[in-house]
């Protein structure tokens, strides 16, 4: 029974972590950006199982609604209303890209086993508040913890980050309007411009049919 | 998560995957009930008879439906792309499966032989959000139907159904977050507990949140794709919109199930955080009569769908991006701050 109770949290930890490395692998390697866009989604919602076992249930459901449920569902939106189909080798464009990708891929491996050989990685002692006698405000990832810290220790850049994202959505909706004013203009400007060539591509044929005629 | 896997036992186990199995039946059986009922009401409503020769009063009629979808050809497009194609009921399916699991059908009763036992599978702290998760989650199958069958129709009424239900999903859980404050817990069960005041009349409804309760319906409305939100399924413009392509087979059938789940879901949802959940008079005497309350509230749910359904006319595009980004928002957002203010008054 304990053998049994021990190893469960690992195996489903190993299941996890194995289904998202696979997972992101594929979002690279897939030339299809919707299926790209379906592997992270996987990813995401994989992480989400991943902070569960790290008793964080509001973090993995607030993944699930922030990125699986709203960001990416934008992404696959908008791949589907541009018809993106499979990308095209752009060979000359990426050719030095490329050998920085090896490098960079190493300096990221090297930074993770550093982290994982230097950092202590026992659990904090933190009681689950599922657990008998635990206090939701005290134990890790719960609404009431995450809500003491983004107010009190951390509400200045917690407003800081709402402020900035306020601007973003402000200037996204400017220069939307701008554009669009000035879409319709140039439009308008080509559609008189096509009219008048097509009417004097009509005159003159006129006039050779009447030559012809004459 | 390991303390509690280090203190289960095997009773426990096994009284989760009864009450799991118990809960999937009902996930299954219900749309077959709730499409006869809705056939019958609407043949009712539009004055004619609707189906009757399957079964006494056409009873039968929806399992005879379900036989046909096992058991006729799946077809797929030449121009679908097989793997979305079939993919996408089955991402519909499961998040609206997974979502039953937090459904709260009534309070702990004292079964004869078996002793007390609690009437939902699981509760957690942040059951709300779940749910809402699994929702926004089940979006997906109704973009890859549409972008996997390679059809026009489909395309655009799997185009209209994500922009829809981006736009919704917001007012939907801004109206939550009212009732939210007031009860202070995610968790569904702490919700209807804490609506048990008044004799067991103390509804959210009631308790300052019914311009919530609004808010919500109309949401969960068009979040659900029905009448007079269902642009994504407009039959007079886009054929079947994002299941056209589906012949009725089982996908098809998935897809049709998971529709009618989500909008159980929706309804549960509206009856534990606006109308009290299993309470009302008398619960607290005889348990069993919250499991009969949370049926009526659900039912009652359910035919305003159907009513909705025979009655109004469909939104136009333009005037449902309107109303759901330029009044329901806002609404939903003023709703909080008198919600807050309230709860700084009151308690």
């Amino acid at each position: 029974m304990e053998q049994i109770a021990i190893d469960i949290p690992r195996l489903l930890f190993l299941a996890f972590a194995g289904i998202a490395v696979v997972a992101a692998f594929n979002l690279i390697l897939q030339r299809n950006p919707i299926y790209s866009a379906l592997s992270l989604i996987v990813t995401l919602c994989v992480m989400a199982a991943l902070f569960l076992l790290l008793n964080a249930p509001f973090i993995a459901v607030i993944q699930i609604v922030v990125y699986a449920g709203a960001i990416m569902v934008l992404f696959v939106f908008v791949i589907m209303l541009l018809n993106i189909r499979e990308e095209e080798s752009k060979i000359d464009r990426q050719k030095y890209l490329k050998w920085l990708a090896a490098p960079m891929f190493l300096a990221l491996l090297a930074q993770v086993f550093a982290v994982i050989r230097y950092v202590d990685t026992t659990p904090p002692s933190i009681p689950s508040a599922n657990a008998p006698g635990g206090n939701p405000a005290e134990s890790l990832g719960t609404v009431e913890s995450i809500a003491n810290a983004m107010f009190t220790t951390y509400v200045l850049p917690f407003e800081a980050t709402s402020v900035l994202i306020l601007m973003a959505i402000v200037g996204s909706m400017l220069l939307a309007k701008r554009d669009s004013k000035q879409d319709i203009e140039r439009i308008e400007t080509a559609l008189d411009a096509e009219q008048a060539e097509q009417e004097q591509a009509h005159l003159a044929a006129e006039k050779s049919n009447k030559e012809v005629a004459a | 998560m390991s303390s509690i896997l280090e203190s289960i036992d095997f009773y426990f186990i096994l009284e989760s995957l009864i009450k799991i199995a118990i809960v999937f039946v009902i996930g299954l059986l219900s749309p077959v009930g709730m499409n006869w009922v809705e056939r019958r009401t609407l043949a009712l409503i539009q004055n004619r008879l609707g189906p009757n020769r399957v079964g006494p009063f056409g009873l039968l009629q929806s399992i005879a439906d379900g036989i046909k979808f096992v058991f006729k050809e799946d077809i797929i497009p030449l121009a679908a792309n097989r793997w979305l194609y079939t993919l996408a009921p089955i991402v519909m399916v499961i998040p609206a499966f997974m979502v039953t699991i937090v459904y709260p059908f009534g309070p702990e009763i004292d079964l004869p032989f078996i002793g007390p036992t609690k009437m939902y599978v699981t509760n957690f702290n942040v059951g709300l959000l779940y749910v809402l998760a699994m929702t926004s989650l089940g979006v997906y199958g109704i973009i890859l139907a549409g972008w996997g069958s390679n059809s026009k129709y489909s395309l655009l009424g799997g185009l209209r159904s994500s922009a829809q239900v981006i736009s919704y999903e917001l007012s939907l859980s801004l109206a939550l977050v009212g009732a939210m404050l007031q009860s202070g817990s995610l968790d569904l069960v702490k919700i209807v507990e804490n609506q048990s005041g008044w004799g067991g009349m103390q509804w959210h409804i009631f308790m300052f949140q019914p311009l919530g309760f609004i808010i919500y319906l109309i949401s969960a409305i068009a979040e659900t794709n029905r009448v007079p939100f269902d642009l994504p399924e407009a039959e007079t413009e886009l054929v079947g919109g994002f299941h056209t392509e589906y012949s009725s087979s089982l996908k098809f059938a998935m897809l049709f199930m998971a529709e009618y789940v989500n909008m159980l879901t929706v309804a549960v949802l509206a009856t534990v955080v606006f109308l009290g959940g299993w309470n009302g008079p008398f619960v607290k005497d005889f348990p069993v009569l919250g499991l009969l309350y949370f049926f009526i509230k659900i039912s009652f749910f359910m035919f305003l769908y159907i009513w909705l359904r025979g009655t109004l006319p469909r939104f136009r595009y333009d005037q449902l991006m309107n109303f759901g980004w330029k009044v329901l928002l806002p609404l939903a957002l003023i709703n909080i701050v008198i919600s807050a203010v309230i709860g700084l008054i009151v308690y």
